[in-house]
């Protein structure tokens, strides 16, 4: 395997690419899920396929955009899609989750038509719906680096306003906070990290990858930094056994991850219930 | 006494879409006053808390915090806050009590700045204060209720705000508690000058505190001294606001004992 990676700049660009987003989507998805705005990022990843099927159409049929990468669109329907959630949200104040269904509902809607429209990139598709091995360029692999630059920038200068608004909101605007701006930028960084991921993960699965290992982290973690922590160790375990697994087995990335973190979350609730068991009987 | 007003409200009056919840409410509270805010259930005094707080606004009139149109106040770290029965905070949340007293201390540390140097003695100190120094690093969902109260109220002292709002803040602690609370209240009051607004029906319990009192139903019926408000007939009391709020009964207090 380390040949191989040595080897292949492609199997680098994942590899890289997969640690990277093994720290980032499981450090935002803490505060992502303490927020229970898990089904936000899953509307965002609809929104990002838009984008991707957007801007696939486009290279195929105006040749000024032929070498367009499909990551670019995504980003900005994607950073599009977190302003609009915001705006629906705040217009339906007393039906906040209206948002997401709305905002879903949009997404696939345009994709599929830009994915009817264009016939015959199934195969690009595939990658970018389920996350690919092979499909990483090296301008990936630069893209995700910025966005990681940017949302470690994010959350180490707003940890701790952050932390407030995601315990008690009413409490964060009671301290004069600017609550606004930081959720506004907030969901701007969620839909960088969804854009960011869905190469690796697929765009039907970096929900997943945000908001499993924080759900097995929470159940052994004591206090909000040791959450952060075991989160990204189980994101980064996730990524790494998936992405080796999907290379020797040829499958698709999104699939293996997104299967091994499910059996780490099974094994830390198992885990945790034996141990609960044998200290209940001392 | 030329103490100067730290909160001064004019006229304000205040609806939820269709209900009015206040009326013409002028109200000032100066410097080391400890104002008792009563009222029966539903009379507006969580709402007004609020619009002192800037977390509503007022539909008429205007508020000025130390001087300042609330609007451009910009140091609200120096008003300390507990909610009515939090549970506006989010149960299941992964942090520790430490963890939850210190973000208290977030809005007095400053955007861009990570902590203060004597950050940690900080927050040892306010949760002695509440007797919940040995739960510091437990996690807040593993509290019971009056327990999380107290960690609530260690989170608005240790800023050491000049003015400290009380929404009810000793529902659901106990009896033994809720006296050495008050005791530290006075305390804060008397020794630090924090001036103190404080929510309750529990009228008894705090005549020894307080110097003010404020009787709110949609409106303000009454504010002043302590010793004006004992002095109010009962027949006055139950026409502001029914039989909802007794008054000072200090012979009662007395036959407790
Ligand atoms: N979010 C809201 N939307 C609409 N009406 C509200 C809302 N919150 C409160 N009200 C109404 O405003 C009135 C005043 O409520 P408020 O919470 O200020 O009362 P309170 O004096 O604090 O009562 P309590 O003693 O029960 O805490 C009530 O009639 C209530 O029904
Ligand atoms: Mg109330």
């Amino acid at each position: 395997m380390i040949e191989s990676i040595l080897q292949y700049d492609f199997l680098q660009n994942a590899f890289l690419s997969g640690i990277i987003i093994g720290i980032i989507a499981p450090l935002l998805g803490v505060f992502i899920v303490v927020r229970r705005l898990s089904l936000i990022a899953d509307a965002l990843s609809h929104v990002t396929l838009a984008g991707i099927a957007g801007s696939l159409y486009l290279s195929q049929s105006v040749t000024a955009f032929a070498t367009l990468n499909p990551i670019y669109l995504g980003i900005v329907s994607a950073v599009g899609g977190s302003v609009l959630i915001e705006r629906l949200r705040r217009l339906y104040k007393h039906f906040e989750e209206l948002a997401i269904p709305i905002i879903m509902s949009a997404g696939l809607g345009m994709s599929a038509i830009f994915i009817s429209l264009a016939q015959g990139f199934s195969a690009d598709l595939f990658s970018y719906l389920f996350g690919s091995v092979s499909a990483v360029s090296r301008q990936d692999l630069w893209i995700v680096l910025g966005i990681a630059i940017l949302v470690f920038a994010f959350i180490f200068i707003f940890y701790k306003e952050l932390f407030v608004l995601s315990f008690d909101e009413d409490y964060a605007k009671a301290s004069g906070l600017p609550a606004k701006t930081i959720h506004l930028l907030f969901m701007v960084v969620t839909a960088l990290v969804i854009a960011a991921s869905m190469r690796i993960v697929g765009i039907l699965l970096v929900s997943s990858l945000i908001t499993l290992p924080v759900a097995a982290s929470i159940r052994i973690a004591k206090g909000f930094k040791q959450t952060i922590f075991f989160a990204i160790l189980f994101g980064e375990l996730a990524v790494i056994i998936g992405l080796v697994t999907a290379f020797y087995l040829n499958l698709a990335p999104g699939g293996t991850i997104v299967v091994t973190s499910i059996l780490i979350l099974l094994l830390v609730i198992m885990i945790k219930k034996i141990v609960m068991a044998i200290r209940a009987k001392d | 006494m030329a103490q100067k007003p730290l909160i001064e409200l004019q006229d304000v009056s205040f609806q939820y879409e269709y209900t009015n919840v206040l009326r013409d409410i002028s109200l000032s509270v100066r410097e080391g006053d400890f104002l008792a805010l009563l009222g029966p259930n539903g009379s507006g005094k969580s709402t007004l808390l609020k619009i002192i707080l800037g977390l509503l606004k007022p539909t008429k009139g205007t508020v000025k915090l130390f001087g300042e149109p609330g609007s451009t106040f910009k140091h609200r770290e120096w008003i300390g806050y507990v909610s009515q029965k939090s549970n506006s905070f989010n149960s299941g949340f992964p942090a520790t009590v430490k963890e939850v007293v210190a973000s208290g201390l977030t809005k007095k540390i400053g955007l861009f700045k990570r902590r203060l140097p004597d950050q940690q003695a900080k927050v040892i100190e306010s949760l002695k204060a509440v007797g919940m120094e040995q739960f510091a690093n437990r996690n807040i969902g593993e509290l019971s209720g009056g327990q999380q109260q107290r960690v609530f109220i260690a989170r608005a002292l240790v800023a050491e705000p000049k003015l400290l709002i009380l929404d009810e803040p000793t529902v659901g602690i106990d009896h033994e508690n809720v006296q050495s609370f008050y005791d530290m209240l006075t305390d804060l009051n008397e020794r630090h000058h924090m001036t103190m607004i404080l929510v309750t029906h529990d009228v008894d319990t705090v005549s020894d505190t307080i110097s003010h009192v404020a009787c709110l139903n949609q409106t303000i019926h009454f504010h002043g001294f302590k010793d004006d408000y004992d002095s109010l007939s009962d027949d006055q009391l139950n026409a502001w606001y029914g039989h909802a709020v007794r008054k000072i009964h200090h012979d009662n207090k007395e036959k407790q004992k």
